[in-house]
């Protein structure tokens, strides 16, 4: 009596999690592929199966090649803005993780430094971008100090509301999805193998390079999936940093929804899904994310 | 590392402080800016000090109205999270057995929270959508079927009046609390899943046994026994679940029907308010953000500190 009733028991208390994805991920997923194909009125979406949304997507992407079309310069600013982001946190996800677990001896401080980089992902991502207006404004305080110390004659333009203050905004949000996992990773790496490392005559460098990158490449990978999937697919960051004028594979796909045009839509979210399928799949290759729980 | 060891302490000790600078730093000018005098701009200088953008958000900005934002957001927070911390716990104690599918599931979370937001967000508005035009399409067949037709019989009269019952009433499935509220799980519950699965990695089982020996059922074992000892993670599950929620705007933004969360508001305000009311605003929702990390840390503390004084307090429930 007890054995069957345990043999159920995972089944019935993982069944609300197993309900809740089917209804508000899975079956969402496989409807936008379905209506990806379909046709539309102002009013209503109809099914039917036809290719004219990718081709509308993709709309003289090929024929005019060498010459790139807005669909392929967007991905391609998108992907711009991924790798900058990617390599900027990367690097300083690492340097804090390194100093959080290497340098810092005290478990407590170590703790309290570690909620200290946490505690922004907990409040509003909006607040934290708008944080940056009086800043970096024409009239900011960057200006202001820049200008007061002779350095620049006229207002730096390009410091808001342009490239740099989407890539600021986008590492200002996300370095902490890089430190987690690497922090995760490195604090498992065994002290003694550093100290070896040292004792058996390595440098600084060398056992940074051949010792401890290689044991944090766990989480270095799953820093990684997160940055770029949340960078892949932004549109309030870029949207709102970027004055709304920037174009994102994100943005393209929120102007058609709001153009009503769900069909289209839907046919990029799908090429926007592939590509990052096709990302995370390459990251994945490197690690077994079951094995960091 | 012996050499070079204090040098290279000071240079990241350096980074890391210029590194939570960049973090706080403008959260901070935004804080000091929202307290400007009534005749201040958006940028430094302060022109006085006064609480009249405070004043002025409490008399509402922004159409719909601020407040109303802030309540819907608030009321979502609270039942996303009691949700994600229910759903956790119980998928946290299905994983610690092996179960068909279990790997799937896994996955699946994983999924939910990699994969691009406004492409969740947009398949739950398709979603909804269809359902949407089911149930005014099954109106209309019933309305075209049922309604003055020859022979009408009672049963007839009765799938007529829904269809007119429908055609005159229903207008969409979509709203804050069915499909906004299960976008914000999908963000949600993988965090939620996460941290279970730390937690019952380092968990004993030989308490739930020995409770399980003494004679206790499977519920009692639950409730006397690992909730107690689980209960500081559970503050972590609700603190990712109401934070996550509270600020969630990319996987609201095509799911919250008519209304708008609080997150949602300040995105459309960003564009059309040049007054340092939306500081305030600013200062008002990191307040509620901080209390509630604030809150959620103090407690975890207290009962740890607890426990290194009394030991565990599992079991005492009972008395």
């Amino acid at each position: 009596m007890l054995e069957m009733k345990s043999r159920w028991a995972p089944y019935w208390q993982a069944a609300p999690l197993a309900i809740v994805f089917l209804i508000f991920f899975v079956l969402p997923l496989l409807v936008t592929v379905a209506v990806s194909f379909w046709t539309y009125t102002g009013y209503s979406i109809e099914p039917a199966f036809v290719g004219d949304n990718y081709a509308t997507a993709f709309d003289k992407c090929f024929s005019s090649l060498p010459e790139l079309c807005t669909t392929f310069r967007t991905y391609l600013s998108t992907l711009k803005f991924c790798l900058m982001v990617w390599l900027i946190t990367l690097v300083l996800g690492f340097t804090i993780a390194y100093f959080l677990v290497f340098e810092v001896k005290s478990n407590n401080a170590r703790l309290i430094l570690a909620l200290i980089t946490t505690i922004p992902f907990w409040t509003s991502n909006v607040i934290r971008m708008i944080s940056w207006i009086p800043l970096l404004g024409r009239n900011g305080l960057v200006n202001q100090s820049l200008m007061s110390a002779g350095i620049i004659a006229e207002p730096i333009d390009w410091l808001l509301y342009s490239d740099f203050s989407v890539v600021l905004a986008l590492v200002h949000l996300n370095t902490v999805f890089m430190i987690v996992p690497i922090l995760n990773s490195m604090s498992r790496i065994d002290k003694s193998l550093v100290e070896a490392a040292y004792d058996t005559g390595a440098s600084g460098w060398q056992t940074l390079w051949n010792v401890i990158i290689p044991l944090s490449k766990t989480g270095i990978a799953i820093g990684s999936i997160f940055v770029i999937t949340v960078v892949m697919g932004d549109f309030i960051s870029i949207g709102i940093m970027g004055g709304q004028q920037i174009a994102s594979a994100g943005k393209v796909i929120e102007a058609q929804i709001n153009a009503l045009q769900f069909p289209i839509a839907a046919a990029n979210a799908v090429v926007l899904l592939v590509i990052v399928l096709m990302i995370i799949w390459t990251l994945l290759r490197f690690v077994d994310i079951r094995k960091e729980l | 590392m012996t050499e070079g060891r204090s040098r290279a302490f000071y240079l990241l000790s350096a980074v890391f402080a210029l590194y939570t600078l960049f973090l706080y730093g403008p959260t901070l000018t935004i804080l000091v800016l929202s307290f400007q005098g009534p005749n201040g701009g958006m940028t430094f200088p302060m022109n006085g000090v006064s609480l009249h953008w405070f004043h002025n958000l409490w008399a509402g900005i922004g159409v719909p109205n601020v407040v109303d934002a802030l309540k819907n957001s608030l009321k979502l927070g609270l039942a996303v999270t009691l949700a994600t911390v229910v759903i956790s716990v119980m998928a946290g104690y299905a994983f610690r057995r092996p179960f068909k599918g279990a790997n799937l599931l896994f996955f699946t979370a994983i999924a939910s929270l990699i994969l691009p937001s406004i492409v969740v967000s947009l398949g739950i508005a398709l979603e909804f959508q269809l359902f949407n035009q089911g149930i005014s399409g099954l109106g209309d067949h019933l309305v075209d079927s049922y309604v003055d037709i020859d022979n009408a019989t009672a049963w007839t009269n009765l799938l007529g009046n829904l269809g007119i019952a429908i055609q005159d009433n229903f207008q969409t499935l979509m709203g804050l609390f069915t499909s906004g509220f299960g976008a914000h799980l999908t963000w949600t519950l993988p965090f939620g899943l996460l941290i279970m699965f730390a937690v019952f990695n380092r968990f004993n089982p030989a308490y739930e046994e020995a409770a399980r020996d003494l004679g206790a059922s499977s519920w009692q074992t639950f409730r006397h026994v690992v909730l107690p000892m689980i209960a500081p993670s559970l503050i972590g599950v609700a603190l990712f679940g109401f934070t996550l929620s509270f600020d969630e705007i990319a996987r609201s933004s095509q799911t919250v029907g008519a209304v708008n969360t609080l997150p949602l508001t300040l995105r459309g305000l960003t564009t059309t308010v040049t007054t340092p009311v939306i500081y305030a605003l600013g200062t008002v929702t990191t307040a509620v953000s901080f209390a509630v990390i604030a809150t959620a840390i103090l407690v975890m503390l207290i009962v740890q500190h607890r426990r290194r004084r009394h030991g565990s307090d599992a079991g005492r429930a009972l008395a």
